[in-house]
């Protein structure tokens, strides 16, 4: 099929390659290694911190720095190319202070830059890492640890040499979302002026309306990805998994007051520049421009986010169960097929993946009237792809790899001797499952299910394409003032999505306590 | 499993009620869909006013890219009527998708002059709005051709939104047709390399960046002035340019449209055309010229004063048409300029 589509569009294809592709497949790639090395950094140290030492504050920043998660990528994109840009604030007042009349004047970074974009998408995205690697630290056996510390090695050392590894299933799922989130991004790069393969995507598609060169290059960029996954599988294959034995005696290192000072700065950096700076501007523009008459117009737009974003998340983490527990459980050889499939959805650019439901479910709605005509019943319409039954099927595919990567690394966490040990005792399957393995994936599920509604409130492009009429979710919203140039005016619909993102992290670490 | 039968319920539910309000969606009267590429707030106040007059409601969606694609995919069941789109090229391609029907009606026919008009009648301009060249205030007005933006005496100076935007494609194309394309390719990369930043943002940014000395010249649609002028934080970027109607003394300057056409399925065609004639109306023409700051189509009803005060003009007359033909190698050549690069 790649090759296929290559030669009927090879024309374009060739124009591309000698003029902007190379340079759009480096900023990818340079993209793509800067967002999953900073995000590792942000999100395992600050885990581990929170986990392993006595940090002032451990209890507000244990949630804290799941904020950022929150807060929609292109909002925080624009608000920071808005603040940090020549024309903005931070600059204009520097420029002021100092007499500075024009940018040979003085040296600032430039905001719209790939590093600028890598920096701030690693912001938004740190907190994936910083949730599984948590969940992995605290569930992990602390005897090793304790043995590792008898045996000799220093606190740091038995981190790195037992801790860091037991994690890493969790931590590869993270940072493996986090370069799917990455690389089928396009509004939030497009902010930093930052081409990738993705705006090739999406300018051979709509702007040479090629469709065939636009899924060859789709093509390019997943596979991309699955290298980057199977890799990573082969060189953690064969590696053993710990015994689970909740361990609530987590010892906990010391700090100097030096030390809790870094560490502290570090973690207060993150929860800062990913949600609290952001915050504060929305805050800030909600308070010069809004009046109750917008508060009341964000009603009908709420309730629908909530509504497609509800649906979505419930059958998305449903799905990743079964699929988690069949891989498990199966014998079959294609027991890994389903999740592997579902798998590469995150990585299909919103836009993209909205077109092919539409061409997948077109087909099928005209087939559904033609029957309805044959039975000469009232024409149906487009009952699939007309409905919010194609957005919330689009969130699915999109965001199934969130939920199956959360509760397959839970699965992996449960012993195989726990299998076994019902149907010694004559349990049956089904009843094993709901007493043992549910109980005991609740937390995985709970934050499946989190993340696949925190994602889907903040989608935009699969939505905007898809939605029925009149359908006005807030992401829609936020992006037509964006457009131009107007988020002061959509500043409370902006909140009003951060805070709405907010109430299952809240609930979720009320529950978990 | 009570669970997962929950679950399952759940999901009966949600499908059963999808089918009602889908179907309910199917059997309502008096209604008429629209598919716009305009911003919904944009085109509310117009619509409200056509729902005050005749009692159709009016349903959007609004999507800046893929509502070709999603048309196409709808064919005949397509709930769509109306289209809205904010630029000729658009428009062209779903002509040439035979996405459109044709409206015959006298009342557009009468009023919109031919050259803002498809010939088989599918498409139709509501409004034209000028690609002006935005320049710092201090710089007094300019008698300037979109052909100085590649005069190394801009060095540095010059600001734009990304080559690839609708907009700045259009007006490429219109070089293409006066100048061929290697001359608008040496063009382009000529005036890449005036460009004082990466191209970015979009045409308000680029004024607020004059207004902030980090260029002299940019390139902006005409109603941006004015809807810059009537906001609060912008007004003082707008307050820091001229606006410039370039090319006066050959060509004229580069026009686009917004304009509609009937889709090809419209299951409510007399609501349909119903819209269409409202929005050639005085009525609607005036609310684009005052809301909106654009030009409108029709020849008797005035800019509002703001636009009429930036004074009369010459504008390019060719054929739209030619515009969106030359569309695919005006971003060929903005690919090989690397213009965003």
């Amino acid at each position: 099929m790649l090759l296929a589509s290559l030669s009927s569009s090879s024309d374009l294809f060739s124009h591309l390659w000698q003029t902007v592709l190379p340079d759009y497949i480096t900023n990818t790639l340079i993209l793509g290694v800067l967002v999953v090395c900073l995000t590792l950094i942000f999100g395992t140290f600050s885990a581990a911190f929170i986990v392993h030492t006595n940090i002032v504050g451990k209890r507000f920043l244990r949630w804290l720095l799941l904020l950022p998660m929150a807060m929609p990528g292109y909002l925080v994109a624009y608000l920071y190319t808005d603040v940090f840009d020549y024309a903005g604030p931070v600059q204009r007042a520097l420029r002021y202070w100092f007499n500075w009349q024009s940018p040979n004047d003085y040296w600032f970074f430039d905001i719209r830059t790939l590093p600028g974009a890598a920096v701030i998408l690693a912001f938004v995205l740190f907190p994936y890492v910083y949730m599984l690697a948590r969940t992995a630290f605290e569930q992990q056996d602390q005897n090793l640890l304790r043995a590792g510390r008898l045996l000799g090695l220093s606190s740091k050392q038995s981190f790195l040499k037992v801790a860091l590894p037991l994690a890493r299933p969790a931590i590869a799922v993270a940072a493996s979302l986090v370069l799917m989130e990455t690389l089928a991004d396009f509004a939030t790069v497009n902010y930093f002026a930052v081409n990738t393969l993705t705006t090739a995507i999406y300018d051979t598609w709509l702007g040479y309306g090629d469709l065939a060169a636009a899924n060859a290059l789709a093509s390019i960029l997943m596979l991309l990805i699955f290298f980057v996954v199977v890799a990573e599988q082969r060189a953690r294959a064969g590696q053993g998994h710990q015994s689970n034995r909740p361990n609530k005696n987590i010892e906990v290192i010391k700090l100097s007051f030096i030390q809790q000072c870094f560490i502290g700065a570090f973690c207060w950096i993150l929860v800062f520049a990913g949600f609290l700076a952001p915050f504060i501007l929305l805050i800030i523009m909600a308070f010069e421009y809004s009046d109750l008459n917008q508060l009341i117009a964000l009603l009908p737009p709420s309730i629908n986010s909530i509504e497609v974003s509800f649906y979505a998340a419930t059958i998305a983490t449903f799905l990743a169960l079964l699929f988690g527990l069949y891989r498990r459980l199966s014998q079959d050889k294609w027991r890994m097929l389903p999740l592997s499939l579902a798998g590469f959805g995150y990585a299909i650019p919103g836009t993209v993946l909205a077109m092919v439901l539409l061409a997948t479910f077109g087909p099928l709605d005209h087939m559904l009237n033609e029957v309805a005509d044959y039975l000469r019943l009232d024409s149906p319409g487009l009952l699939l792809s007309g409905t919010i039954f194609a957005v919330v099927f689009a969130f699915v595919v999109r965001f199934a790899a969130i939920a199956n990567g959360t509760i397959s690394s839970g699965i992996e966490q449960i012993p195989r001797s726990v299998d076994l040990a019902p149907a010694s005792l004559g349990a049956g399957l089904g009843k094993m499952l709901i007493k043992i393995h549910i109980p005991i994936l609740k937390p995985s599920i709970l934050v499946a299910w989190l993340l696949v509604f925190v994602e889907s409130m903040k989608e935009l492009p699969a939505v905007l394409l898809l939605r029925p009429f009149n359908f006005e979710t807030l992401s829609i919203q936020i992006y037509q003032l964006i457009s131009d140039e107007m988020l002061e005016q959509g500043a409370l619909g902006a909140i009003l999505i951060v805070l709405l993102g907010l109430l299952p992290i809240v609930w979720l670490n009320k529950e978990r306590k | 499993m009570p669970q997962i039968t929950k679950i399952r319920k759940k999901i009966l539910l949600t499908f059963t009620s999808l089918c009602l309000i889908s179907s309910s969606l199917v059997q309502a009267n008096e209604e008429v869909n629209v598919y716009s590429y305009r911003q919904a707030f944009l085109v509310k106040p117009l619509f409200d006013k056509f729902t005050e007059n005749t009692g159709i409601k009016v349903n959007v969606i609004f999507a800046k890219t893929g509502m070709a694609e999603r048309l196409e995919r709808e064919g005949k069941h397509s709930p769509a009527d109306v289209l809205l789109t904010t630029d000729i090229s658009r428009l062209i391609e779903l002509q040439d998708r035979n996405l459109l029907q044709a409206n015959d009606a006298e009342v557009l026919l009468d009023v919109i002059p031919s050259q803002y008009r498809a010939k088989d009648n599918t498409w139709f301009a509501l409004t034209t709005r000028v690609r002006n060249i935005y320049s710092a205030k201090r710089l007094g007005t300019l008698d300037i051709n979109y052909e100085d933006l590649a005069d190394s005496k801009y060095k540095g100076r010059i600001c734009t939104r990304s080559g690839k935007h609708a907009y700045n494609i259009a007006l490429v194309s219109s070089m293409i047709a006066e100048h061929g394309s290697a001359e608008t390719l040496v063009w382009l990369e000529k005036f890449k390399a005036n460009l004082a930043r990466k191209p970015q943002g979009n045409d308000r940014g680029q004024v607020q960046a004059i207004h902030q000395n980090l260029c002299d010249i940019s390139l902006g649609n005409s109603y941006y002035f004015g809807r810059m002028l009537s906001d609060e934080k912008q007004k003082v970027w707008a307050e820091a340019v001229n606006i410039n109607f370039p090319n006066q003394s050959n060509r004229g300057a580069h026009v686009n449209i917004s304009g509609m056409g009937m889709a090809k399925f419209s299951p409510n065609t007399g609501n349909a055309k119903q819209l269409m004639a409202f929005l050639i109306s005085k009525e609607a023409q005036q609310l684009y010229a005052e809301t909106n700051v654009e030009y409108p189509v029709r020849a008797d009803v005035m800019p509002s004063e703001l636009v009429a005060s930036w004074g009369k003009f010459k504008a390019d007359d060719l054929p739209l048409e030619t515009i969106a033909k030359y569309r695919k190698e005006a971003l060929k050549l903005i690919d090989q300029a690397k213009f965003d690069l």
